[in-house]
């Protein structure tokens, strides 16, 4: 990433954390679903963008996240522990998983990475004496102690942006570094990476973690903020598609591109559910199609192309 | 006794299965896309059903012969029109596209036909076939003869046909067919047809048995993964001991655990069997 994508990134999150200020519990609804998607968007290009190993396994992070969250903050945790708990056991958890699932490649791996979802989507369905099983599970957590919505709400969004900013520094970072570097080796092409003494199994399972980590701790947060949690919901197979999409909208392989994608998708998304609520699933849909055979390279590639025709004509 | 019964179950469920999986697996074997389209498909196949049997009074298995070519077609035009524009990009385009494709016809049959249940009821009813203590209702054993029957014309379509062994060779080395003189194009595009077509002809027969909804399609989509990565991929004979396999694990599954865990069972058999066995039961093999 270039540092003038790098800093405009930050600028902008920078400007979203005024969000508060403006008094709206709608836009800080939408800032913090915004702040979500953008977590989860960013944390998969670890996985699907850098290594290029087409995950679907972001669902069940973030459901494993919500109910541990929910579990331990019913247990009277504070907040903050049950965050730092769930996404330690999120990454031990996905690192282990990843050095099994992770042999597996393109198809294979997308199935495996969805089925994970359904399974815990499963066992928290049938253990109910832990999670409530399909009644789902209550939160009663208040952290701001005032019966103000509007507090509770930028408390709950300033959690979820200190998040996105924490997820972006340390997904940029990747970027530069050592694993980074392999991992995007191990993309083009895994067999030579292997070859010249990139440890495969131990970089792709550390960027299974680290595209875990984050998401279950967004989960934490959003079982706090929601009160109410219950497995199709927070196992919603869109949670691992949507996130796909955003990054593909953006810029696939780009931290930026990443959470401009979630940014224009929830915008174009907000417009849609509030216009065509009936067919708004079908829009979606519409605008993927449109999307990869009309701008496979995303958002990003756009100002790549403007300049590019300008060097020809000029 | 309770044995027997609940292997005859698992049989005829098993069968039912192959007849799912068929066509997802021609489609990922010959494509190389896994086609998230295949449970609506089948649901579209459905409403087809209960629409000729409440509307002109069409039996489901008359049905057959209609939307036999009806999703055939469906199936080519999407190929040509969109899929093929993509073909060659990597698994995470072909998948997305699906995706959206899928979400598109989903939420366009949830308009037209909203989200209720609808029961396709036989007149008369066709009541069960009981042997000695085992009993098994005749919608069923209908259904399964039909699946098999479908199954077995897919089989010799790919192995008898010119189409066929044009479908078998691009499977097998899609460069190599090229340079024979198979148009690649045009055999992606009826390779898809075949699969949409043998969705569309099981949830005719699935009409028979379970009410239909859109939402049921999230289901049977699971159930042609399974089948599929259990049986091994790109061949009939994989869909059918998959299915069967898949079926039998099932039964014996709910009996032993609760039905409530049939599905847990059977991702977690798939996640076992992607990290030990990926090639399925059968192997990897081509497209006989």
């Amino acid at each position: 990433m270039k540092p003038a994508v790098l800093f405009a990134s930050l600028a902008v999150l920078v400007l979203l954390a005024g969000l508060p200020f403006l008094g709206s519990a709608y836009a800080l609804r939408i800032g913090t679903f915004a702040c979500m998607y953008a977590i989860m968007s960013v944390s998969w290009t670890v996985i699907g963008g850098f290594a290029g190993y087409p995950s679907f396994a972001t669902a069940a992070f973030f459901g494993f996240g919500a109910y541990c969250g929910a579990i331990l903050i019913n247990m009277g945790w504070p907040l903050s522990v049950a965050i730092g708990a769930a996404g330690a056991l999120a990454f031990a958890g996905a690192f282990l998983f990843g050095t099994v699932l992770l042999r597996l490649r393109g198809h294979y791996f997308a199935i495996g990475s969805l089925a994970v979802a359904e399974v815990l989507r499963e066992l928290t369905n049938s253990a109910t004496d832990l999670t409530g099983g399909g009644m789902g599970l209550n939160i009663p957590l208040s952290v701001t102690g005032s019966n103000s919505v509007i507090a509770d709400a930028s408390f709950f969004f300033w959690v979820m942006w200190a998040l996105l900013v924490i997820t972006f520094l340390v997904v940029a970072t990747i970027q530069r570094s050592k694993l980074g570097f392999g991992l995007i080796c191990i993309k083009q092409n895994e067999s030579a990476a292997d070859m010249i003494g990139v440890n495969a199994t131990l970089y792709k399972s550390t960027a299974f973690a680290f595209s875990g980590v984050f998401v279950a701790m967004a989960g934490v947060v959003y079982a706090g903020w929601v009160h109410y949690i219950e497995p199709p919901d927070v196992y919603d197979i869109l949670f691992a598609v949507k996130p796909i999409v955003m990054a593909l909208l953006g810029g696939l392989g780009s931290p930026a591109g990443a959470l401009l994608g979630a940014f224009v998708f929830l915008g174009i998304e907000e417009v849609v559910w509030r216009n065509y609520l009936e067919i708004h699933s079908g829009v979606l849909g519409f605008m993927v199609v449109v999307l990869l055979l009309f701008l496979p390279n995303g958002l990003l590639s756009i100002g790549k192309r403007l300049r590019r025709l300008g060097a020809r004509n000029g | 006794m309770l044995y027997l019964q609940v292997l005859l179950n698992g049989i005829v469920l098993g069968c039912i299965y192959a007849c799912v999986a068929t066509g997802f697996s021609l489609v990922w074997g010959v494509l190389n896309v896994i086609n998230l389209m295949h449970g609506t498909f089948i649901v579209l196949g459905s409403y087809l059903a209960w629409w000729a049997y409440s509307a002109l009074n069409i039996a489901p298995w008359t049905a057959l012969l209609i939307a036999a070519p009806v999703y055939f077609c469906l199936g080519y035009a999407v190929q040509r029109g969109i899929l093929n524009r993509v073909i060659a990009s990597p698994v995470l385009v072909t998948l997305t596209l699906t995706f959206g494709l899928d979400l598109m016809l989903n939420n366009a049959m949830l308009y037209f036909f909203k989200a209720d249940y609808r029961r396709l009821v036989l007149e008369p009813a066709m009541g069960s076939l009981s042997v000695g203590p085992l009993v098994v209702p005749v919608d069923r054993l209908v259904a399964m003869a039909f699946a098999l029957l479908l199954t077995l014309i897919l089989y010799l379509i790919l192995r008898r046909s010119r189409v066929g062994r044009a479908i078998v060779a691009v499977r097998m080395d899609r460069d190599a067919a090229l340079l024979m003189g198979v148009n690649v194009k045009s055999i992606y595009a009826i390779a898809f047809g075949l699969g949409a077509s043998m969705a569309g002809c099981a949830g005719v027969l699935l009409a028979m048995i379970y009410p239909i909804s859109p939402v049921a399609s999230g289901g049977y989509l699971g159930k042609a993964f399974v089948v599929c990565v259990l049986g091994g991929l790109g061949s009939v004979p994989g869909a059918i001991i998959g299915g069967l396999f898949l079926g039998l694990v099932e039964s014996f599954g709910s009996v032993a655990f609760g039905p409530e865990h049939s599905v847990t069972l059977s991702f977690g058999l798939l996640i076992l069997f992607l990290i030990f066995r990926p090639q399925g039961i059968l192997g990897k093999r081509g497209f006989e």
